[in-house]
Parts: structure tokens; C-alpha cells; sequence
């Protein structure tokens, strides 16, 4: 009897809570069917606002708060005022796809996000049914616009291999035909290499002498550097970082061999002259543009400051200039329609804080990247 | 032939660096039977102290060579002071305690010495500058030795045998090996073993920054992380040439160093350290106490 009475409670206790699920969904549906508010524009931000990758996706929601308000504030676009609705994904694909999902439902048409490559990945392809722009300021994964599989995905930072690509054009520039590619064993130094490696042996009269890793912190690198030598390489691109590089550049100059050395982003760095000293003269090194003389940059770290009271985090350039160059297209465009959008940021030139730029058939920005640099007289110095 | 030539001088100054900092581990090894963790640690700091001396001295305008000495005696200095100092502390409260005991105290002593370093003086990497001076008749075969190189390679040389000369003909080298033997019976003889164990660290210690000042003034760059790694080689190539054995140490290195050098030259650098250990297992297999170790009779 007692049983029988508990179960009987039980199932009043379960229906009740299907009732209650019931209810809470019918409030959603409620909401998501409320118009929206006449005339607002909606611009989605999603990326990771918790978790452990937090500090990178918060600097964009910032940078989309701020943008937001400097639009509204010269009367929005075409009388309508901007309001932005952010998304966490935590820079995680599988919570990434939820974010995508309330995007739609909640019909935001255009996007700033997603942060991390992982993540970005797994929500596209329910924006691309949705047909919502989507525009990020730091997923670097290169198939992600080179797939050409999103036409609706645009990026403000440029992809992986731009370093490597603009690194082994600016070899074939020099002349060089035969190159020793060297890297640290690393993911960034053997990606680097890698793409490095991928697009010499693409390029015609171009060969690759030697792919080699060498170990980081190695007490000495005299046995590759003799191989280097040995392998009749004219040039030397290597892929890591400035402890490594010096000593490398250091024994080959040591050697009396004097070919160039060309390096990444992980050795365009003050201690790297520092530490190579008289060997690094002459040392080439990609290093990303340097655009903190741009007014609207200093704009935007201005204002970030006055509305936040700190200096902004990772991507905030990029998160900056992204939010501008999608509400200015869409101003272009007279509305958010999906085509109209695209075609805007296909087509006109905007300035941004990473500079002015538009973006390619492929959706990647043109005029954002990477720039040679040389050690001339113990200092970095823009080439070319 | 020049190629091999090349690899071959490459890898006998690579086995050189393994073995000066090996000799300190293998000294200590004979005597107590301690693997002492922290003595990559002293090497680094004998590095340090080279540098900072060598500043000191630059910016009062000592000639070249004069600075080389001094900042290896300054650092000679310090570091014995270290390693007697990282003895008494860390290693003689427990010298009755199980073997592992010790061992756990060393290993704890080699982070203390890296953050305490990283800490006093900085995380970067810091230039060193080249104290040794380019010698005249190498130049024109720069390519296939330079001066750093081969001074390195003749200290080494030089080192292994004085030390192997102090160690059978002195009066303390005696105590060492009576010591290394039977410490309860040397003791028994009227040998001051607490003095023999701190004198090894001492000259095991000294030669540590010796090989630190050398070796940063070769690569031309120091960090406080350069004796971990120095240190895990400079283990492998003392086990390798059997531990306890300061002839074993030096043979170690050289074929550490050696098989480094080619299977780089040879095969790939990726695969630089698998071709190490590798040997490092055969020769394990094969004979297991190294090269020239002694195969010990269990103590009953």
C-alpha cells in the first residue's frame, strides 16, 4: 500500500515537472516569436565569454559593445539602431553549434565570431543554412575560407600559412633556389615549416635541400649546420622560435657561411637581436604589420580605455575592425539581406584599425597579414 | 670526406661539453651512490657567474684574455661554494636514509636552484659574450674547428686526465677510492669521510663551471633552463660510459656525442635523440653497468 502510494506520488511529482519543462518551453516560443523591436539591427557576438579561453573571446565583445555605440551614437544605420546579443561557445565546437542554433532562432542575420578555429568550424554550417554572415576576428584555421566551402565566412586576421606563403614569395624575390627548411619540432615552428616546405616545392625552379627538426635547447647545433652546408642550400627558412634561431644563425655565421636566414613571427623579437647580437645583422623575419599608427586603432584603444578602464585584450584590433567592416557593408547594403551583405564586403574598401581593406573572393581580408622584416644596425626594420 | 671530417670534430666538441658536466656526476656517483640532480644546476650557475663577472670586468676595460681567467676562477669559486653548500644542506641529514631518500632531496634541489636563479636574475635568455679569443692558425679552417671548440675539446681532455692522475696518485685521491669502496671501513682507518665527500663535491663542482663558462662562451647564450637539459645528457652519457667510472664518463660522452653528430649528418636531426637512447638501451642490454663499468657483487 505504502509502494503504491509513493509511486503514485512519484508520478504526480513527474508530471508536474513535465508540465513545468512545458511551460518554460512555451515561454521561449513566446519570446522568440515577439517581433523584434522595430527597426533594430542585431549583431550576434559568439565566442568564449567563460571558461579557460575567456580572455580571448571577451576583448571582441568589447570591441562589438564599442563599435555598437559609435555607430548608434551617429544615428545607426539608416535611422535603425544597432544592439548586440552575445553567444558563448566557450571555444568549444559542440557548444559552439548551440550558440549557432539560438542565433538563428533568435533571427540575428549577421555575426561577429567565432573565436577559436575548433569552434568556427562546427557553427558555420548552420549559418550557411541560415544564410547569416559570419565574420571572426582570429580563427586562423586556413581551409576555412581556402575550402571555399562557406561563402558567407569572412576573417580579419589572416590564415596560418599567410606567414609561410608571404615568407617563401619574399625567397623567390631574393632569388633563391634551393632552401634548407628548419624547424623546432614545434606546432607553430613545424606548422610554419611545413606550409613553408608545402609552397616551395610548389613553386617552379624552387626546390627544397633539407626538412630537418632539430631539438629545442640543444647544447649545440654545429651537426645541422654542416648539413645545411653540406646540402648546397642558397637560403635557410626556419620555423620557431629566437633561442633556437640565435644559435642556429650564430653557428652558421660562425662557419663562415653566409647565406640568408629567413625566420617567423617566434623570432621578430627584441631578444633575438639581443642574443645573436653581431650575427643577427642581416636576418630576415615575418612579424605581423604593425598598425599602431593607425588613428582609428588609437581611436578604438582610446576608447576602450575611457569605456572599460584597461588596455584591451587578444584580437580586440581584429574584433574591432571586424564589427566595422560588417555594419559598415551592411549600411552599403541598405539592409541585412544575406547576398546584398556579402556582396558589400566583397566590393568596397573600408578603413579599419588594422588598415583599409576588403576582403577576397575567398573571404579573407586583403591588406591584413604579415610584413618582412630585416635586422639592420641591431633593429628590426620593415622591408619592401 | 671533409663532410664526415666536420661531423666528426662537431660531434667530439658535443661529447666534450656531455663530458665535462658528466665527470662531476660520475665523481659523486662513485663515491656516495647518489645521482646528483642538482649538479646541471651548478653548472648553470657557474655559467652565470662567468657572465656576470665577465660584465663587471668588460665595463672596467680588463683585456680579453685576462677576462676569461677571472671569470673562470670567480666561477669556479662560487659554484664549489655551491656544491658544498647543496651537500651539507640537502644531501648529509641523509646520508643513513634510504636510497631514494637522497635522490628525491637532489631532484628537489635542481628546481630550487632553477627558480631561485630564475627569479634573482631573469626568465630571458641573456647574450654571453665570447670570451674565448679567435687563435690565428684556425681561421682559415674556421668551417671545420673554431677556438671555442677546440679549447673546449683540450679542457676536456686535460680535466679527464688530471683528475684520473689526482684520483690514483694523491693522498686524498686514495681516500677518495677507499672511500668509494667501504665508507664504514675508511672510516674505521682514520679517513675523514665527511671531508673526502665534500672535497668530490667541491672539485666535481669546479669543473661543472668550468664546462658552464666554456660552453655559454661557445653558444653564446644562457638561460636558467640550460642545465636541465645539459645535465639530463651529461646523466646519460655518465651511464652510458658506466657510472663511477671517470674514463667511462669521458668514453660516454664522446660516443654520445659522436652518435648525435652523425645520425644527424647522416639520417635526420628528428631523429637525433631516438639514435641516443637507443645505443643508450643496447648498450644497457649488453653490458649494464656501461661501458667501462665494473659489474658489482651484490653486498650480502
Amino acid at each position: 500500500m505504502r509502494i503504491k502510494l509513493s509511486l503514485i506520488v512519484l508520478c504526480l511529482a513527474m508530471v508536474a515537472m513535465l508540465a513545468a519543462c512545458g511551460g518554460e518551453a512555451d515561454k521561449a516560443e513566446k519570446k522568440a516569436e515577439a517581433p523584434e523591436p522595430a527597426g533594430t539591427i542585431v549583431l550576434g557576438v559568439a565566442g568564449a565569454h567563460s571558461g579557460d579561453l575567456a580572455s580571448y573571446g571577451l576583448p571582441t565583445v568589447n570591441a562589438a559593445k564599442l563599435v555598437v555605440a559609435k555607430f548608434n551614437a551617429a544615428g545607426g544605420i539608416n535611422g535603425r539602431q544597432i544592439e548586440v546579443v552575445a553567444q558563448d561557445d566557450q571555444c568549444k565546437p559542440e557548444l559552439a553549434t548551440n550558440a549557432a542554433t539560438k542565433m538563428v532562432s533568435d533571427n540575428v542575420k549577421i555575426v561577429l565570431g567565432h573565436i577559436c578555429s575548433g569552434a568556427t568550424k562546427a557553427a558555420l554550417p548552420i549559418y550557411l543554412d541560415s544564410e547569416i554572415v559570419v565574420i571572426s576576428p582570429s580563427a586562423t584555421n586556413p581551409p576555412l575560407t581556402q575550402s571555399g566551402d562557406y561563402v558567407n565566412f569572412f576573417r580579419t586576421i589572416a590564415p596560418d600559412d599567410a606567414q609561410a606563403a608571404l615568407e617563401v614569395a619574399f625567397a623567390k624575390g631574393l632569388g633563391l633556389k634551393n632552401i634548407a627548411v628548419i624547424h623546432d619540432k614545434g606546432d607553430y615552428g613545424k606548422g610554419f615549416a611545413s606550409f613553408c616546405k608545402l609552397f616551395v616545392e610548389n613553386e617552379a625552379g624552387m626546390e627544397v635541400a633539407l626538412f630537418e627538426g632539430v631539438t629545442p635547447g640543444a647544447v649545440d647545433y654545429s651537426a645541422v649546420v654542416q648539413k645545411i652546408k653540406s646540402s648546397g642550400a642558397d637560403g635557410v627558412i626556419f620555423g620557431g622560435y629566437h633561442p633556437e634561431a640565435s644559435k642556429i644563425v650564430s653557428s652558421m655565421r660562425k662557419k663562415d657561411i653566409d647565406i640568408p636566414f629567413m625566420s617567423d613571427d617566434g623570432v621578430k623579437d627584441e631578444t633575438f637581436i639581443k642574443v645573436a647580437g653581431k650575427y643577427a645583422e642581416g636576418v630576415y623575419a615575418t612579424g605581423p604589420m604593425d598598425f599602431s599608427g593607425n588613428p582609428l586603432f588609437q581611436e578604438a584603444l582610446a576608447a576602450h580605455k575611457k569605456e572599460f578602464g584597461t588596455d584591451p585584450g587578444p584580437f580586440f584590433p581584429e574584433a574591432y575592425s571586424a564589427a566595422i567592416a560588417l555594419l559598415t557593408a551592411v549600411q552599403n547594403a541598405g539592409s541585412t539581406d544575406y547576398a546584398k551583405v556579402i556582396e558589400a564586403l566583397h566590393n568596397n574598401y573600408v578603413d579599419t584599425a588594422v588598415g583599409k581593406i576588403k576582403f577576397d573572393a575567398k573571404g579573407d581580408a586583403e591588406g591584413v597579414g604579415f610584413a618582412i622584416y630585416q635586422v639592420q644596425d641591431g633593429k628590426y626594420v620593415e622591408i619592401k | 670526406m671533409e663532410y664526415f671530417l666536420e661531423l666528426l670534430l662537431g660531434g667530439l666538441t658535443r661529447g666534450s661539453i656531455y663530458a665535462l658536466i658528466a665527470l662531476g656526476y660520475t665523481m659523486v656517483y662513485g663515491i656516495i651512490e647518489l645521482i646528483n640532480f642538482a649538479h646541471g644546476e651548478i653548472y648553470m650557475i657557474g655559467a652565470f657567474t662567468g657572465l656576470i663577472v665577465a660584465g663587471l670586468l668588460t665595463m672596467l676595460g680588463f683585456p680579453g684574455a685576462s677576462i676569461l681567467a677571472i671569470a673562470l676562477v670567480c666561477a669556479i669559486v662560487w659554484a664549489a661554494a655551491y656544491g658544498y653548500t647543496i651537500e651539507k644542506i640537502a644531501y648529509k641529514p641523509l646520508r643513513g636514509a634510504p636510497r631514494l631518500s637522497p635522490l628525491i632531496s637532489a631532484i628537489g634541489m635542481s628546481i630550487f636552484l632553477q627558480n631561485y636563479v630564475m627569479l634573482s636574475q631573469t626568465s630571458d635568455f641573456l647574450p654571453f659574450p665570447e670570451l674565448i679569443p679567435e687563435f690565428e692558425f684556425l681561421k682559415a679552417n674556421n668551417s671545420i674547428m673554431s677556438s671555442s671548440e677546440l679549447v673546449i675539446v683540450i679542457v676536456t681532455i686535460l680535466s679527464c686526465v688530471g683528475l684520473s692522475l689526482f684520483i690514483k696518485f694523491t693522498k686524498l685521491g686514495k681516500a677518495m677510492r677507499a672511500t668509494a669502496q667501504n665508507r664504514t671501513m675508511a672510516m674505521l682507518v682514520g679517513i675523514n669521510v665527511d671531508m673526502v665527500i665534500s672535497a668530490t663535491f667541491i672539485i666535481g663542482s669546479s669543473l661543472a663551471a668550468v664546462g658552464g663558462v666554456l660552453i655559454a662562451s661557445h653558444v653564446g647564450q644562457i638561460n636558467y633552463y640550460i642545465g636541465f637539459i645539459a645535465g639530463i645528457k651529461a646523466f646519460t652519457a655518465a651511464v652510458l660510459g658506466g657510472i663511477g667510472s671517470i674514463p667511462g664518463a669521458m668514453l660516454g660522452a664522446l660516443v654520445l656525442g659522436l652518435t648525435e653528430a652523425f645520425a644527424t649528418g647522416y639520417v635526420s636531426s628528428d631523429y637525433e635523440d631516438v639514435f641516443a637512447f637507443c645505443l643508450l638501451v643496447l648498450i644497457l642490454i649488453f653490458r649494464p653497468a656501461g661501458i667501462m663499468g665494473k659489474e658489482k657483487t651484490q653486498k650480502v
